[in-house]
């Protein structure tokens, strides 16, 4: 279990990252934490010919609060968020997200823009992020883009990210005072990824909701106007509302086609929507 | 400073260092301290690494294998490998069919990891490389991964010649027809999943030849040194003489240590092909999918009970996956026809029947793991024992009361002639009972949980039958009987003690305990007692350490010798202190007499450094003693232990949690019960991978699922309780010391008692969980199909 050979270059600043991506034309693999990578270039799930390895940029481990939201570097770790090294803008809900990831060890190294590069469904950030309803800015040596977090996942280690791109900072927008939030996610034993997520940000007052199921096989579903899971009105009865039908046919129609599966989901989801309210 | 070698304060040894002291363990200065040394620590001068081409297909004819030019002289395959034997573990039990396990695959792959060819280069990942770069042509053929279907006619053959797929079939009966009326009969299909045993250390091995001793040197993480070195001889056409095998720090081993791979027989070649050292480390994946495979048993089974819960009878037919080959020396049949003999368990019944089968299957050979068929057993039987006592409307645990032997019939020879030494076994389970505090549990369950979950009580018994001998194993007729065991004692002109065994050890603590039982026997501080392990030129045979033998066995040798060289001390001795030899003792390291006392110290010193001052009829043998040892009766001892579980479910999620957790065993006399504490716990953690967590699930074509630890789940501290442990000690009446082996104990009973108490979690919602591991999602589609069942029947 050893990786297949492959370059390494450690670059100082983005622009000079975003050339050696460019270089290599899609032959390249960005590491910073490698909680991911390593295990798979070591299993030679990928081969790249070059390894980039983005943790010398120090415009990555920035993050500040910028108006009504919060703007992270692709390279602060889970553990820099648990410890409350970073601004918060979501009133602890991302300091709860970020201390359940994994183990200690992989919050240590393991970075949210490299977790969200890898794009794997059961991974926290990736439902957490829509549940704020935050954006992504990727850039290339082309320019930048901003993406919704819903946006951004097309299936399980899959996104849109296109060759020489990078994950640059991600967008999360503060969480209003009236707002709810709930998550609850089932596992296997600690530290395992999730095998059912439900990830809520209900604001009874402005009768909203943002409502994701995630660890499903493929991207989690994202309900960003949730009105439907309760009763067609959000309000401060929510909790009765939750209509576990509605969540059940969206798992349905995800294709999730068994019904055990789906009972997990519902329930954890359901979990979720009482934590909010609770 | 504090001395870190004083091991004499550790807390708790109030009771001095010999037997039964709760010594901490020397071996754990160097082991805590990170310098160990494992086979992947020893370095060479000219070490290269191997890296295997394997199997990618569970059957699968060869073809043609292609090596690119450039890498010619850096692979080998099966037929470069002229001269080399396969491995063939043969038992003479009546109908066994033998399979060779060719060391590298030729003509047929039966597995997928199966060796094809070997690779080596200057480090491991260059031997990647070239493996990667080697292609097969290969034949699929139709996959034999279901022991059940494998068994019917028309299945595809692993191995063609045999006409059907069963390596043994057995059968046991006595008056089963007797039993048939009962009025209680309750009939299951009960299975425990693939499991891999996961020591932290894996298989490695390092090979090099010696020119000057004309002998191969084998590092490899073995348990059974002697036993692999036979094996090995064997498939390589040697002399066992030109062959020493050492066996280092060893990081587990589970009975995955004791087997002979062709990994070794391999390296064994190569070494002498090449003539530099060679070295193979297995990594986790070679470890899950290609190894190490154990405990898939499928169980067909009746208990027939009077209404009063007491036991007229049970009728099983088991069946044991027991994979494509035939490992060396345990053979493929141990697990399922032992579980014919072990089944009865504790339990007195007037009438029996077991078929077993031993099926041949398109996966890794199964090897016996910690606690070998009795896991499996004690799963089967115990689940069986709470549906009789829901039938009876009895409490679990009264039903056990009813039906185990009593101990005023000890000695007890049960239904299939297993002979059980001594023990208390009601006494077991009331005292775990009582701890685990049924009641409390009872009027917790009438008032429900405000979370939903469900609260439920398990209990589990078992017996462990351990260090049994010639008598026992000349039946099976595997390539290894256990005889005498022998121990070689011999004092250091300075005073301290080297002990010799052939057993080894892999997280047992033997370097502490064999030093207490020499403590015993000669009262040497056991910080001056040397134990020399894991060598096959340094230590006499032995079949090494399986079976929870080695403080039977191994202990037992090391006190015969121990008291043989403390006799010839004490002759010694006498004559210092001028006196009758009847006349002084051995005691506290001295001889004692009258006229004062000579240390073992300044007996050691005669004997080396002054024989002018010996008695003239000194014995000649001196201070040097090997000696053997066996238990008056060589059928087993045996250990047992009652466990309790209290567990909460979400029957919503499926998720588990343990409560609280009790066991309550009797090892007999205790050498270190500090030691025997972390073997129970060690087994619990596996015990309750088996019942919650481990599963090595296949596909249809026989592709192994669980190809990494993020999906082989094993339980870490967080999933394992802080159990509460009672011991009882009923000597064994057979045994030095009145011991009994508990290795494996700690892994047989908690997959039993968890599934109970989550089945008496459920049982108001009408679920029942039959099989291993208790996942969540089995759980849910269990919840959801007895709802379904509800509502049709509504």
């Amino acid at each position: 279990m050893k990786p297949a050979p492959f370059g390494y270059e450690r670059p100082r600043d983005l622009p000079a990252a975003l050339s050696l991506l460019a270089e290599a034309n899609g032959a390249s693999k960005i590491i910073a934490g490698g909680q991911s990578l390593g295990p798979m270039l070591n299993l030679r799930l990928v081969q790249p010919e070059l390894v980039v390895d983005i943790t010398g940029l120090a415009e990555l481990k920035q993050a500040e609060r910028r108006g009504d939201e919060l703007v992270l570097g692709a390279c602060i770790t889970h553990a820099d968020i648990e410890d409350g090294r970073t601004p918060d803008v979501t009133r602890g809900a991302m300091r709860g997200v970020a201390a359940n990831i994994a183990y200690r060890a992989v919050r240590n190294r393991g970075t949210i823009g490299g977790s969200l590069s890898h794009a794997d469904p059961a991974a926290d950030w990736v439902s957490a992020f829509a549940a704020f309803g935050a954006r992504l800015t990727l850039r290339s040596l082309a320019g930048a883009r901003t993406v919704a977090m819903e946006d951004f996942i097309l299936g399980a280690l899959e996104s849109i990210l296109r060759p020489g791109e990078i994950v640059e900072t991600i967008h999360v927008p503060a969480r209003p005072a009236s707002a709810h939030w709930g998550y609850v996610k089932s596992c296997r034993k600690t530290g395992e990824f999730a095998h059912a997520l439900g990830a809520v940000m209900i604001d009874p007052s402005a009768a909203t909701a943002r409502v994701v199921m995630g660890a499903i096989d493929t991207t989690p579903i994202v309900i960003s106007d949730a009105a439907e899971l309760f009763g067609g009105r959000i309000a401060g009865d929510y909790k009765e509302r939750f209509d576990v039908r509605v969540a059940d046919a969206l798992l349905a129609k995800a294709g999730i086609g068994n019904p055990a599966d789906r009972h997990i989901h519902v329930s954890v989801l359901r979990r979720a929507v009482r934590e909010a309210a609770a | 400073m504090r001395n870190e070698r004083d091991f004499s304060s550790a807390p708790g040894a109030g009771a001095g260092q010999g037997v039964g002291a709760r010594l901490s363990r020397k071996e754990d200065d160097r082991l805590m301290r990170g310098r160990g040394q494992f086979v992947a620590d020893i370095r060479l001068a000219g070490l290269q690494d191997v890296a295997f081409v394997r199997s990618p297909l569970a059957h699968a004819r060869i073809s043609g294998i292609h090596v690119p030019e450039r890498y010619r002289g850096k692979v080998f395959t099966a037929a470069d490998l002229i001269g080399v034997k396969p491995i063939r573990a043969v038992s003479a039990l009546p109908g066994f069919k033998i399979s060779e396990q060719p060391v590298l695959a030729s003509g047929k792959v039966r597995q997928v990891g199966e060796l094809v060819a070997m690779c080596v280069a200057p480090t491991r990942a260059e031997a990647e490389d070239i493996a990667a770069s080697v292609t097969l042509d290969l034949e699929e053929l139709p996959a034999v991964y279901d022991m059940l279907k494998a068994r019917e006619p028309g299945a595809a053959l692993v191995h063609e010649h045999w006409g059907d797929n069963v390596f043994l079939e057995t059968n046991y009966e006595v008056d089963i027809s007797t039993a048939l009326d009962a009025p209680i009969k309750v009939t299951r299909e009960i299975s425990t999943a693939r499991q891999c045993m996961s020591p932290l250390e894996g298989r490695g091995v390092v090979a090099t030849f010696d020119h000057r001793l004309d002998q191969l040197t084998l590092y490899s993480a073995a348990q059974m040194p002697h036993v692999t070195r036979s094996g090995l001889a064997k498939c390589l056409g040697m002399e066992e003489g030109r062959i020493r095998l050492i066996s280092p720090d060893v990081g587990g081993g589970f009975g995955h240590k004791g087997i002979l791979l062709p990994e070794e027989v391999c390296l064994s070649w190569l070494t002498m092909r090449c003539g530099h050292p060679v070295r193979w480390t297995e990594d986790r994946r070679e470890h899950l999918t290609a190894s190490s495979n154990c405990r898939e048993h499928h169980y067909k089974i009746t208990v027939y009970a009077n209404s009063d819960g007491r036991l007229r009878g049970i009728d099983c037919e088991a069946t044991v996956d027991s994979g494509a080959y035939s490992s060396y020396p345990f053979s493929a049949c141990l697990e399922a026809a032992q579980v014919a003999s072990i089944l009865p368990g504790p339990y007195l019944m007037p009438a029996y029947r077991c078929r077993t089968f031993s099926v041949a299957t398109n996966k890794c050979p199964i090897l016996p793991y910690r606690g070998v068929a009795r896991t499996g057993v004690c799963f089967a039987l115990e689940l069986m024992l709470d549906l009789v006592a829901a039938e009876a409307g009895l409490e679990p645990g009264e039903v056990r009361l009813r039906n185990l032997i009593r101990p005023e019939q000890m000695p007890f020879d049960n239904i299939t002639k297993k002979h059980f030494d001594s023990g208390d076994y009601p006494e077991a389970m009331r005292r775990a009972l009582a701890t685990i505090d049924v009641d409390a549990v009872r009027a917790r369950q009438r008032k429900r949980e405000a979370d939903g979950r469900r609260i439920g009580v398990g209990v589990s018994i078992y017996c462990e039958q351990a260090a049994h001998g010639t008598s026992v194993y000349a039946g099976w007729g595997i390539p290894m009987v256990p005889g005498h065991e022998q121990a070689s004692a011999r004092l250091t002109p300075d005073g301290g003690l080297e002990l010799r065994v052939g057993v080894h050890s892999h997280g047992q603590g033997m370097e502490t305990t064999l030093a207490q039982v020499a403590h015993e026997m000669l009262g040497i501080d056991v910080a001056n007692v040397r134990i020399i392990l894991g060598d096959t030129a340094m230590t006499p045979y032995s079949t090494g350490t399986w079976g929870s033998r080695s403080m039977v066995m191994a202990g037992g040798a090391v006190a015969t010798a121990c008291r043989e060289l403390g006799e010839r001390a004490r002759r010694i001795g006498a004559k210092l202190l001028q006196h009758d030899p009847a006349a002084v003792v051995l005691q506290s390291g001295e001889v004692r007499g009258v006229n004062g006392s000579v240390t073992l110290k300044e007996i050691a010193y005669t004997w080396y450094r002054r024989p002018q001052d010996l008695p003239a009829d000194v014995d000649p043998g001196g201070l040097e003693v090997t000696s053997g040892y066996k238990p008056q009766r060589d059928s087993g001892t045996f250990s047992y232990a009652a466990h309790a579980a209290v567990v909460a479910v979400d029957p919503d999620l499926g998720e588990v949690e343990i409560l609280d957790y009790v066991v309550v065993e009797d090892g007999g006399v205790l050498v270190n019960p500090m030691v025997v504490d972390g073997q129970i716990y060690g087994g619990l953690a596996q015990g309750i991978g088996t019942a919650l967590y481990e599963e090595m699930p296949f596909d249809a074509s026989g592709q192994p699922l669980a190809t990494t630890l993020a999906d082989y789940l094993l339980p870490g501290p967080t999933e394992v309780p802080a159990a509460r442990l009672d011991h009882m000690e009923t000597p064994s009446p057979y045994t030095q010391f009145g011991v009994k082996g508990i290795g494996e104990g700690g892994a047989i009973a908690p997959p039993a008692a968890i599934a109970n108490a989550v089945n008496d979690a459920l049982r108001p919602l009408g679920v029942e969980m039959m099989q291993s591991p208790i996942t969540p999602h089995r759980i849910v589609e269990a919840v959801l199909a007895a709802r379904d069942a509800e509502r049709t029947a509504a």
